[in-house]
């Protein structure tokens, strides 16, 4: 649809590429995208590229404008870009963040074997199915008042495990500890709370999932065996979800909000969609505020599935929840702006970090990490497609030099899912899947095609790089066993 | 001459959109309508059971389409209400005034098929040339 980017690169070693600031008169600082020569040829297919060169237009961003290997088209901001702005003089943009957000990941580790479960895989699915409301239109069973929402809202995942949702000590191994601080409910509209509190509790639909896996490759033993797994043949579960319309809602009253705010400022931007304010100013505090909000509604969400996951788990397998061991390993937001400290030329500088589409990757000892894990860096979760694998891997010392301490989330998708259903007309994917040792389950079952992973990029290209680059270390490699789709 | 297109889909890596066509803004503005529920649903099968007024203002056309077709995201999220047929009674560029007949989700009759979550202004337009041409990329 869009044509092909040929601006000129600078090749500054086998993963990263530079895009000089001589490129577009206007970019404050150089772009540098992180990919193999033959990512980036399909890279080039598409104007995310362009994207990342706007987005080094935007006032106060120090250093670069990144982008991750699993970079593609996304509204203003390309999705797995990062982009760190000044507190004291630079801008905060919702587009940065992305339309949902925190959508994120969150990985249980269980006591389980895939040996023992897989003769119960259908039943478990489908158990999960019923127990975790999941695709368009579904309504959750939680039922809250408004004020309970607003709620919500402020304490985040503290909420859930108040309500006997959810465990206490997963609350540590939870980014941010499942509740963003400075979020204000007020600055939520109701139209945001109208579409949020039917949602809280589903899964929601697109590319959000629940799935059972098995552990296939361990890269570092011991290193994963203090997020708890221990060997080849170990049961873990995924889940995959954000803010749901609330979120979205957020996003897109803001957009309008600093859309306004950008002549009030003096910004002047290569496109709209970049709309932002600065973040010191009201406009700026108040969507990050919101922002807050909205994240920590997707934390209560994947805290209450998490829940409804070890529950299931537990009923069909016919054992205590206890014995199951499902202990949360971690779980990372995705789509997020975040202050945080960060050294530029030998100085402590407060930033505003811009990560849609990229996970936190910090490294070990870092203050802002589980005690838990102080020893081996922050967990990083990125999940594949259904149909190959996900990974697991930890954060380190040259993500937090290079990268405002950040890594891929994905895959990415490659095909539009008009052309992934043309192309995968009349196949069964449940069927085919099945055959490869995965049940799916999905509310609509013909849409499947539109997942598939021939829709996607192959997730383990994308981890290659950011291992090879050393922004964050593969530590296992897991495959589908059970999957519930939105 | 068959029967004029009321939309098309615009295919997109990661999201999908419409093209609405009209022979004139209020047309076009209802195709919209009808091409952003023909995505979620079979509009077919939608009963006209309910009524409801709609009106939005924004600083131009453009804006007005994603004010529009927002108010749709928000009622079916809040509501789980869908719609099939589109009375657009005033529209000046900056105004719309509509009523809108539909019925609340039924799982059973209705197939949910995408769920739209946003109506973005990636590469908006509401072009008056030989008949309207209205671009939309939601996202999903």
């Amino acid at each position: 649809m869009s044509p092909r980017w040929e601006g000129k690169l600078r090749k500054i070693d086998d993963y990263r590429w530079e895009i000089p600031r001589s490129y577009k008169a206007g970019m404050r600082v150089p772009g540098i995208v992180y990919a193999s020569e033959e990512m980036m040829e399909t890279i080039r297919e598409e104007q995310a590229m362009e994207q990342v060169v706007n987005v080094a237009f935007l006032p106060g961003i120090e250093c670069y404008s990144l982008a991750m290997p699993d970079i593609h088209w996304g509204y203003g901001f390309p999705i797995g870009g990062v982009a760190a702005t000044r507190v004291k003089d630079g801008v905060v943009s919702p587009g940065g963040v992305g339309f949902d957000i925190n959508c994120g990941v969150r990985m249980l580790r269980t006591n389980l074997t895939a040996d023992e479960v897989k003769p119960r895989m259908e039943e478990l699915v489908n158990g999960l199915f019923y127990a975790i409301p999941s695709g368009v239109g579904a309504e959750g069973k939680l039922r809250v008042s408004e004020k309970e929402l607003d709620q919500v809202l402020v304490k985040g995942a503290r909420w859930a495990v108040e309500k006997g949702l959810g465990l206490a000590e997963d609350l540590a191994v939870c980014e941010e500890e499942g509740a963003m601080k400075g979020a204000d409910p007020d600055k939520v509209s109701a139209r945001a709370k109208a579409r949020g509190k039917p949602q809280l509790g589903t899964v929601g639909s697109g590319n959000h999932f629940a799935e059972v896996q098995e552990v296939v490759e361990i890269f570092e033993p011991d290193v994963a065996k203090v997020m708890g797994i221990q060997h080849v043949g170990q049961v873990t579960v995924m889940v995959h979800s954000g803010s749901r319309g609330l979120g979205h809602q957020v996003c897109t009253d803001y957009l309008e909000v600093m859309a306004r705010a950008i002549s009030r400022y003096g910004i002047s931007l290569p496109d709209r969609q970049l709309a932002c304010a600065p973040v010191e100013s009201p406009e700026g505090q108040d969507y990050l505020a919101a922002m807050a909000a909205a994240a920590n509604y997707a934390w209560t969400n994947r805290h209450c599935m998490a829940h409804w996951v070890r529950e299931t788990f537990a009923r069909v397998l016919g054992k205590s929840e206890v014995s199951l061991g499902m202990r949360l390993i971690y779980d990372v937001a995705h789509n997020i702006a975040k202050i945080e400290k960060h050294s530029v030329d030998g100085e402590r500088v407060s930033l505003c970090v811009h990560r849609k589409g990229a996970t936190r990757a910090f490294p070990p000892n870092h203050p802002d990490i589980p005690d838990v894990y102080k020893k081996i860096g922050q967990p990083v979760l990125i999940p594949g497609d259904m149909g190959r694998y996900s990974f697991l891997a930890v954060g380190t010392e040259r993500a937090l030099k290079d990268t405002w301490g950040s890594t891929c989330h994905g895959a990415g998708r490659r095909q539009s899912r008009g052309a992934a259903k043309r192309s995968l007309k009349g196949v069964n994917i449940a069927q085919q899947l099945r055959e490869k040792g995965i049940i799916v389950r999905a509310t609509n079952m013909s849409e499947l095609a539109e997942e598939a992973s021939e829709a996607y990029k192959d997730v383990a290209q994308v981890v290659e790089v950011t291992h090879q680059a050393g922004i964050s270390r593969k530590i296992a490699r897991m495959r589908p066993l059970g999957v519930v789709k939105g | 001459m068959g029967v004029k297109k009321r939309f098309a889909i615009i295919e997109h890596t990661a999201d999908i959109g419409i093209v609405a066509y009209g022979s004139d803004l209020k047309e076009a503005f209802a195709n919209a309508a009808y091409g952003f529920f023909s995505l979620i649903t079979e509009p077919r099968r939608i009963r006209a059971t309910i009524q409801r007024e709609i009106e939005v203002r924004a600083e131009d056309l453009e804006g007005l389409m994603v004010a529009w077709l927002g108010e749709f995201i928000y009622l079916f999220d809040a509501e789980q209400l869908l719609f099939k047929k589109f009375v657009i009674e005033e529209l000046s560029k900056t105004h719309l005034k509509a009523t809108v007949y539909g019925e609340k989700v039924d799982q059973q009759r209705h197939r949910l098929k995408l769920g739209i979550k946003a109506v973005t202004r990636h590469q908006l337009s509401v072009v008056a040339r030989d008949g309207v041409e209205a671009r939309v990329i939601f996202d999903i």
